[in-house]
């Protein structure tokens, strides 16, 4: 991802006089952390692209191309579970899960790092909320139509409706601001739960709904991956191309008010954002919890980034660590992907605000 | 001389409680204008107004010669909030990113080029704070934040440059400093509205007052202000003005 922003040309002449010459090892060491984050998620992207073509209805000798690309990634898992003495990565729904929770880690970051900043660090846990009830309107809808689209899809078309709906309410609200947040979070929820009780009286729901809650890898469909790829390339590009807009406005919306940037609509463009990461985010995570990637890393970045630019790259790679690492630990214990991430990318946090010289708290408390 | 705000017959009011009543003024081009009036009176909205991100309910704006809610080059205009000491407390940006927001309104969607850059580094060096430019903000005093909002409108290139109480939470030592590099600004030919409590700060500096509660009592040169009433008919008590010296 390319932020055109603040590069001095200090920073300019240095590449010039050569890579090594004009960084100090902790950039030199962010820098590798970054492109190596970034190298896992084109990897990862990869094989959803893959595990999508070998499929589709491609000309001659593509999908064969396709397949054989998409073998390297099951040899490569062969080889792996060889090494670490597993029988998990020969299976493609856990390459699946890995691919989908490498996306998350840097996408769900990416949006939260704006989020955080503007103290809206709960509307991911509320749009969360709300993408429950979206998938609870799907189970039913699906029960009743027959009809064989994305579940999640539906929940993605719920949440980022809840996301406008608690933008136009906090705009219409003289309360503050987390009244409505909070309203909307146990309203969601309130009608999730009722959907789903109302739900199996009549129809047969063939999902468990507390992997829905809690995450789990099993839940991670072809087709959730795929959309999670799609809004994975969306959100980063949306972000690189409005970055400049996004930081203004969260650094100081008057005075970008002032600058006449169109502040309403950024706001609008981040909430929207948010709920398509936190759709995505929701299958590996649970809802309870989807809210941690977008807050934990950013908050660990925060603690001992020099500039809102590191903040960022630091998150991402806070953020696909711990999901790495986190499903590491599921698979290896058997346990729920999403309470073993947050507690890894908790314990990042508690390192960085360790180690932090930013004593007085990078994020303030309300 | 050219007209740069120029207010008319402006009444705003938030729900039933009128903020700004029939307020008529002028700003012109290179002229330093101080809004001067108790608590609530109108001052943060009046200003809102001049710079055309709140629409009167009655009257009209002008801004550079166009209404001022379909002005659309906001790069002209400099602004720095009320409080805005309190920016980046939280919030990990270094001087150089905060000073670099006042080319986005330039670029749009681009990127900065290397002429953005150089404004940018100018626009340091001017305010005196070139050697901060990496340091976080929050590692900055209260007078050297409001130098690097100050020089995030320089970088912009702003005729106009609006500041409220932009001296609050500053010791008084940078705020006289900071008082006379408005005062060079000025010179230099930018336009300011300043938003200021303290009369004696404001009539040192500014050349022309608007002395307003709700209602404007008073616009014209600082010294037709220090011998009208209108003060103390604003602040509906006995005011004046005591010399005293900020040590």
């Amino acid at each position: 991802m390319s932020l055109d922003t603040d590069e001095s040309p200090a920073v300019k002449t240095g590449l010039e006089a050569g890579w090594l010459a004009s960084h100090t090892t902790r950039e030199r060491v962010e820098l590798l952390a970054v492109a190596a984050t970034g190298a896992i998620a084109v990897a990862m992207l990869a094989f959803i692209v893959l595990d999508w073509l070998r499929f589709a209805p491609l000309p001659a000798g593509l999908d064969a191309t396709a397949a054989t690309l998409f073998e390297q990634f099951m040899i490569a898992g062969m080889w792996l579970d060889f090494y670490l003495g597993t029988n998990v990565f020969r299976f493609t729904f856990v390459w699946r899960s890995i691919a989908t929770g490498a996306l998350v880690g840097v996408v769900a970051p990416v949006v939260g790092v704006f989020l955080v900043h503007r103290q809206m660090a709960l509307i991911g846990e509320t749009l969360a909320h709300t993408a429950f009830a979206g998938v609870a309107v799907g189970l039913i809808f699906i029960a009743l139509t027959g009809w064989t689209g994305s579940l999640l899809f539906v929940a993605l078309v719920v949440s980022a409706l809840g996301a406008l709906g608690l933008q136009w309410l906090t705009d219409r609200t003289d309360l503050y601001g987390d009244v409505p947040i909070a309203i909307v979070l146990s309203g969601s929820f309130a009608v999730g739960t009722l959907l789903i009780s109302w739900g199996r009286d009549f129809a047969a729901i063939a999902i468990d709904v507390e992997d829905f809650l809690f995450g789990s890898l099993a839940i991670v469909t072809v087709e959730g991956s795929r959309l999670v790829a799609v809004l994975s390339v969306v959100v980063v590009a949306v972000v690189a191309l409005f970055y400049k807009q996004l930081l203004f406005t969260t650094f100081d919306a008057q005075a970008a008010r002032v600058a006449r940037l169109e502040v309403d609509r950024y706001n609008t463009l981040l909430i929207v954002m948010t709920a398509v990461v936190v759709v995505g985010a929701m299958q590996i995570l649970g809802v309870i919890l989807v809210a941690a990637m977008l807050v934990v890393p950013v908050a660990a970045a925060s603690q001992v980034a020099r500039s809102f630019r590191e903040t960022l790259y630091l998150s991402i790679v806070v953020g696909q660590v711990s999901v790495l690492a986190g499903l590491g630990i599921s698979i290896g214990a058997s346990l729920p992907p999403g309470g073993s991430i947050v507690v890894v990318a908790i314990a990042f946090y508690l390192l960085a605000v360790a180690f932090s010289d930013h004593s007085t708290g990078a994020i303030s408390v309300h | 001389m050219r007209t740069v705000v120029d207010v008319r017959d402006v009444t705003f009011a938030y729900g039933e409680k009128v903020a700004v009543e029939d307020v008529s003024l002028s700003v012109d081009a290179g002229s330093f204008l101080g809004l001067i009036g108790p608590n609530g009176s109108g001052k943060t909205t009046l200003l809102h107004l001049m710079l055309g991100i709140k629409r009167p309910d009655s009257g009209h704006v002008e801004l550079f010669g166009e209404p001022a809610d379909a002005f659309e080059d906001g790069e002209r205009i400099g602004y720095v909030s009320q409080r805005s000491t309190d920016r980046g407390e939280a919030m990990p940006t270094t001087v150089r990113e905060v000073v670099t927001m006042g080319r986005f309104a330039h670029v749009g969607r681009g990127r900065l080029s290397a002429t953005d850059h150089e404004i940018v580094a100018d626009a340091l060096e001017t305010v005196e704070i070139g050697d901060l430019a990496d340091r976080r903000l929050s590692q900055l005093s209260g007078g050297q934040r409001q130098r690097t909002f100050i020089a995030r409108a320089l970088a912009s290139e702003a005729d106009l440059l609006a500041l409220d109480e932009p001296t609050v939470g500053v010791d008084a030592d940078s705020r006289e400093r900071f008082y006379d590099l408005l005062d060079d600004l000025n010179r230099g030919g930018i336009t300011i509205v300043l938003i200021e409590h303290d009369i004696d700060v404001l009539t040192k500096h500014v050349d022309s007052v608007a002395c307003i509660n709700r209602q404007l009592y008073h616009h014209g040169d600082t010294v037709s202000f220090l011998e009208s009433d209108a003060l103390a008919e604003a602040y509906g008590a006995a005011h004046g003005v005591v010399e005293h010296d900020h040590p």
